[in-house]
């Protein structure tokens, strides 16, 4: 057995996933929203700064749903307990046991350490071993090579690029698109196991 | 280069219209009882519909084109004939980056090999590069769609993506196909 019951789930070295509480994560997101350069890691619509009770509102919303479809976590440092980022899976396909990944850490003091990659690799563990899916599949910008590094290191491959898809800075980038197979994912625990 | 009277909807043997929401749902809803073309269609669970369901979606389709200005759906019609043979349509427009993403399906097989798919996907590239000048079109067809990838592929569309695995259909894993086709790509083969 690749993990026993009592391995934490939603627990790493320096995050863990929690519940989204509306008032605090709108607070993060009103600040991060109006850091453009993360905006623009982000997502490929116009990078824009949101009030934090727009945000707050949507974020209800969504809550309000009820969905038990929605696995949307807020990303908190184990140490000083701090809110971070956020992440979640976008548009699973149960039938097709495949699921897009978003993820992002607003707090820009966090780059570059860990956190994030981190963090991708719970919502990993959580989509091969708890919902049981058989891909994850994501899309990065050409220009955000923290973010492909971090996600080679989980473990993702390359699958393709649609070719020129962003227009930003007066020039066109491509978005990548990459996978991880939980067959794949599953070798690499047990190799990290046995070493 | 085209005139401004050159018509955007208007083909030699189809024309693209909008949906009939008297006459289309009784077809449609024959569609999703097809589950050869629905699975070669989407990848969601194929999903037979009555009329009524379909009056419904019908009016989801208007509210989404009216309200999130980020959806095209055409009906496709043989050009002399009122009965509905397939549908296209642009979806997801992200109009900051100009892309857009294409569904196109003529589900009958006695419809197939008159051209009339050729004829719309013309039209419907026409409509977005000339019309909403957009940037990039994309489609996402699974591995065993091999027809319709070798279409797209013959009017021009390149292979970009292969999403391993992640379709799960008659008992099996296959891979998914995105292909995108860039404005000057179009232009180059196209726009005579």
């Amino acid at each position: 057995m690749l993990h026993s019951p009592e391995t934490p789930l939603l627990r790493g070295k320096l995050v863990r996933l929690c519940a989204v509480d509306a008032e605090t994560l709108s607070k993060g997101f009103h600040k991060w929203s109006s850091n453009s350069e993360y905006a623009r890691l982000l997502d490929s619509g116009p990078a824009r700064p949101f009030s934090q009770k727009a945000i707050k509102g949507f974020i209800e919303k969504e809550l309000q749903k009820d969905d038990p479809n929605l696995f949307f976590f807020a990303i908190r440092t184990i140490d000083g307990d701090r809110l971070i980022g956020e992440t979640g899976f976008d548009g699973i396909r149960w039938n097709q046991a495949d699921t897009f990944i978003g993820i992002g850490i607003g707090e820009q003091e966090f780059w570059g350490k860990g956190y994030g990659t981190e963090a991708m690799q719970l919502m990993l563990r959580f989509a091969f071993t708890e919902i049981n899916l058989h891909r994850v599949s994501l899309t990065v910008f050409e220009y955000n090579e923290r973010a492909i590094q971090s996600y080679l290191k989980c473990g993702f491959q390359h699958e393709g690029r649609w070719r020129q898809y962003i227009l930003r800075e007066g020039r066109r980038w491509d978005i990548l698109e990459m996978g991880i197979l939980r067959e794949t994912w599953m070798q690499a625990q047990e190799m990290e196991k046995n070493s | 280069m085209q005139t401004i009277s050159a018509p955007l909807f208007e083909g030699q043997l189809i024309r693209l219209t909008p949906v009939d929401h008297e006459a289309d749902p009784e077809t449609v809803a024959a569609w999703t009882h097809n589950d050869e073309f629905m699975r070669l269609y989407s990848p969601q669970p194929v999903r037979p519909l009555t009329v009524e369901q379909v009056k419904k979606k019908f009016e989801q389709i208007d509210k989404e084109m009216d309200e999130d200005n980020n959806l095209f759906h055409f009906a496709i019609r043989p050009h002399d004939e009122q009965r509905l043979i397939g549908e296209a349509r642009l979806q997801w427009i992200e109009w900051t980056n100009g892309n857009a993403w294409v569904k196109l399906g003529i589900p009958n097989p006695q419809d197939r090999h008159h051209g009339y798919g050729s004829e719309a996907l013309r039209l419907l590239m026409r409509f977005a590069f000339r019309e909403l000048n957009l940037y990039r079109l994309t489609i996402s067809l699974p591995e065993y769609n091999a027809r319709a990838i070798a279409f797209f592929e013959k009017a021009g569309f390149i292979v970009e993506v292969r999403r391993r695995e992640a379709i799960n259909r008659m008992g099996r894993r296959w891979d998914l196909i995105d292909m995108g086709i860039l404005l000057p790509e179009w232009e180059a083969r196209h726009a005579s």
